[in-house]
């Protein structure tokens, strides 16, 4: 159960790259995470991730600075290949991890049986979404803390808090899926790549664009995505962001092209009792990290010695995109 | 109180899943009374998957059904709901982890925390089954059914299922209906329809197969099913039969759709036991009266291809 005390929230932060890695402690990250430069973790894209070498210096150049690094290996294994899930847990635990961040359970069983030492979390990617379920990964697995699927209000995640043995950990910032993550294939059925099994969704290297008739095409696969007429700028063909028709709607069916942004809700969140804070975007550019790290430190450490959030704080950061606070603000109900 | 499946030997099982639409209560009771007379299924899962709101309108009729399938012969299965975060949600489930005299199919892991160890339990293809480790963990804990998740490549499955041959648990696959895809927080009919998840007045009723979703250059994509995204076409698993049966795939799962699915089933069990061939069992397939296109499974990388709507009308 939850102490009563107020205890300062974690922000964990997004590390794609060393350089990354380095930007954000010295923005003010408590926690990196970030993950293997393989199909063991869900940012599987090319250019970006970590080799053994680079995570272990990583590591050493936060822990000199007082951050902490969570490593990502949580995409599901192939029938066959789990031996490469299974050096992934140990060579972050080789390389001083502060934690691994798992999705699949026989991972989970793998690194509870081997690496007993190793704090587990519970990835976004388990889609853990209630108090028992929690209890079973809890208590069987000794998960220590669970990152919450998007599709939680406020009071849900509060009512969850109270019930469980472990830390939570949510999204304030970034990209927002629409669908309860780890149990999405809309992905796979357009291209046959998966968020599952090889860390991609909507992968740019199904993506294509085509003028037509004076519009723009944006196409996932085989699939129109969206339509722009030629001068507007055409949205990268994220598959459940896309336009589509259904019976006499026509629009953003799953969600409009928005991000999430939750800094207005940060003092909700700690009242609710959760432990950390996740900016998503392994994906994103140094200078990305360092502004929304930087703001995000602001935003908590403003809180914390009871000043007001800055409204217009993370608005820039969204780079155009409209944001929402998702599901949290129960407008989903 | 199941049939055996796990002996290579013996026939796989053909297995009717949960309904997975809105349907109306009598309509519900009615197709379960015609399946328990008439299909030529082993084993039928009963239970709200998709959105507890749907629950209260059968759950009182719940017991007459169990009953009148277990009279017919047929193995009752119990489905949890897939995405649980309610208070009332988890007391669903709760109620049915204690029911006796049914199997349980879980499509979360919070029904274990219900479940006395050696209570044994079903894993649908909701649940993230992609590796020997889980399947492992999952048997050790009880399971003795995993139906696995349609987006595995069939080299994928054949392993598994070697594996579940190997520790006696039975697998099985998604072999017909629209594929599950997605679940959301957010209901997708309510929002086409401009109206709330808590005031949606039920409107994924109009659509007892789902409603599909097309690009906006009218190609067939997808549907949606309250809070559930599908595949637009139905998939079977008709030319992949042999294979999958000789590498240890023991049970196939027909999803209902609003279409004759005894004649569904009649026509998989006469596939599975090799007296038609996958072509015979295509075309038979299209006159059992299913509104919804057909197409091949994923497993086999069969990508949807976008097929106009009006041509696809003929």
């Amino acid at each position: 159960m939850n102490a009563p005390t107020r205890i300062r929230p974690e922000l964990v932060c997004p590390a794609g790259t060393p350089a990354a890695l380095r930007t954000a402690v010295e923005a003010g990250a408590d926690a990196i995470y970030c993950g293997f430069r393989d199909e063991t973790n869900a940012r599987n894209f090319p250019g970006l991730n970590f080799s053994p070498a680079e995570l272990a210096e990583g590591i050493r150049f936060a822990h000199d600075h007082g951050a902490k690094v969570l490593v990502a290996i949580n995409t599901f294994p192939r029938a066959g290949a789990a031996k490469l899930w299974h050096e992934a847990v140990a060579r972050a635990e080789g390389s001083g991890a502060d934690a691994v961040i798992l999705a699949d359970l026989g991972v989970v069983a793998h690194a509870a049986e081997k690496h007993p030492n190793l704090r587990r979390h519970l990835s976004v990617q388990a889609a853990a979404s209630n108090p028992d379920a929690i209890r079973y990964w809890v208590e069987t697995w000794g998960i220590r803390r669970v990152v919450l699927p998007r599709v939680l209000s406020v009071p849900e995640i509060a009512a969850i808090n109270k019930e469980i043995a472990c830390e939570t950990e949510v999204f304030v910032f970034g990209g927002l899926c629409v669908m309860a993550e780890g149990r999405c294939s809309l992905s796979s059925h357009a291209t046959g790549k998966s968020p599952n099994m090889n860390g991609v969704c909507s992968p740019p290297s199904h993506v294509l664009y085509e003028e037509d008739h004076g519009d723009l095409v944006a196409k996932l696969g085989a699939f129109t995505i969206d339509r722009t007429p030629k001068g507007v700028a055409a949205p990268y063909p994220t598959l459940c962001k896309g336009r589509f028709t259904a019976g006499d709607y026509s629009g953003h069916v799953f969600e409009d092209p928005v991000s999430l942004d939750a800094a207005q809700l940060i003092p909700g969140l700690i009242e609710a009792g959760v432990t950390a804070f996740k900016i998503e975007g392994r994906q994103r550019s140094r200078a990305y990290t360092q502004a929304v790290v930087a703001a995000f430190r602001k935003a908590v450490d403003d809180h914390m010695a009871g000043r007001p959030i800055a409204a217009e704080m993370t608005r820039a950061l969204a780079e155009g995109q409209s944001t929402t606070a998702g599901a949290y603000k129960k407008t989903w109900r | 109180m199941s049939e055996q499946t796990t002996n290579e030997t013996t026939k796989p099982a053909v297995v009717m899943g949960p309904v997975l639409f809105n349907w109306s209560v009598e309509e519900w009771v009615d197709f379960h009374a015609r399946i328990a007379d008439e299909a030529e299924v082993d084993r039928v899962h009963v239970g709200e998957v998709v959105c507890s709101k749907r629950e209260p309108f059968w759950a009182d009729r719940l017991p007459e059904v169990i009953e009148r399938l277990q009279r017919g012969g047929k193995t009752v299965v119990v489905d949890t709901l897939a995405l649980v975060t309610l208070k009332r949600e988890r007391q669903i489930v709760a109620d049915l982890a204690g029911l006796d005299g049914v199997e349980l199919e879980i499509n979360d892991f919070s029904p274990l925390v219900h479940l006395a160890p050696g209570r044994r339990f079903a894993v649908s293809p909701l649940v993230n089954v992609y590796d020997e480790g889980t399947l492992g963990v999952l048997a050790k804990r009880g399971a003795w059914s995993v139906c696995l998740p349609p987006e595995l490549p069939i080299t994928q499955v054949e392993a598994l299922a070697a594996e579940g041959r190997r520790i006696g648990v039975e697998t099985q696959v998604f072999a017909f209906g629209r594929l599950p895809l997605a679940i959301s927080g957010r209901c997708y009919h309510a929002r086409v329809h401009g109206l709330a998840k808590d005031s949606c007045q039920f409107v994924c009723n109009k659509d007892p197969d789902g409603l599909a979703v097309d690009t906006l250059d009218g190609e067939r994509f997808l549907a949606i099913n309250g809070v559930q995204t599908m595949s637009q076409a139905a998939i079977a698993v008709l030319d992949e039969c042999e294979r999958l049966v000789a590498a240890g795939v023991s049970a196939f799962r027909l999803s209902p759709h609003h279409c004759d699915m005894g004649a569904v089933a009649r026509i998989f069990r006469d596939r599975l036991a090799g007296r038609i061939d996958a072509a015979e069992a295509r075309s038979r397939l299209g006159t059992v009266g299913l509104a919804v296109p057909l197409t091949g499974p994923m497993m086999t990388g069969t990508w949807p291809v976008p097929t106009p709507r009006a041509a696809a009308r003929g």
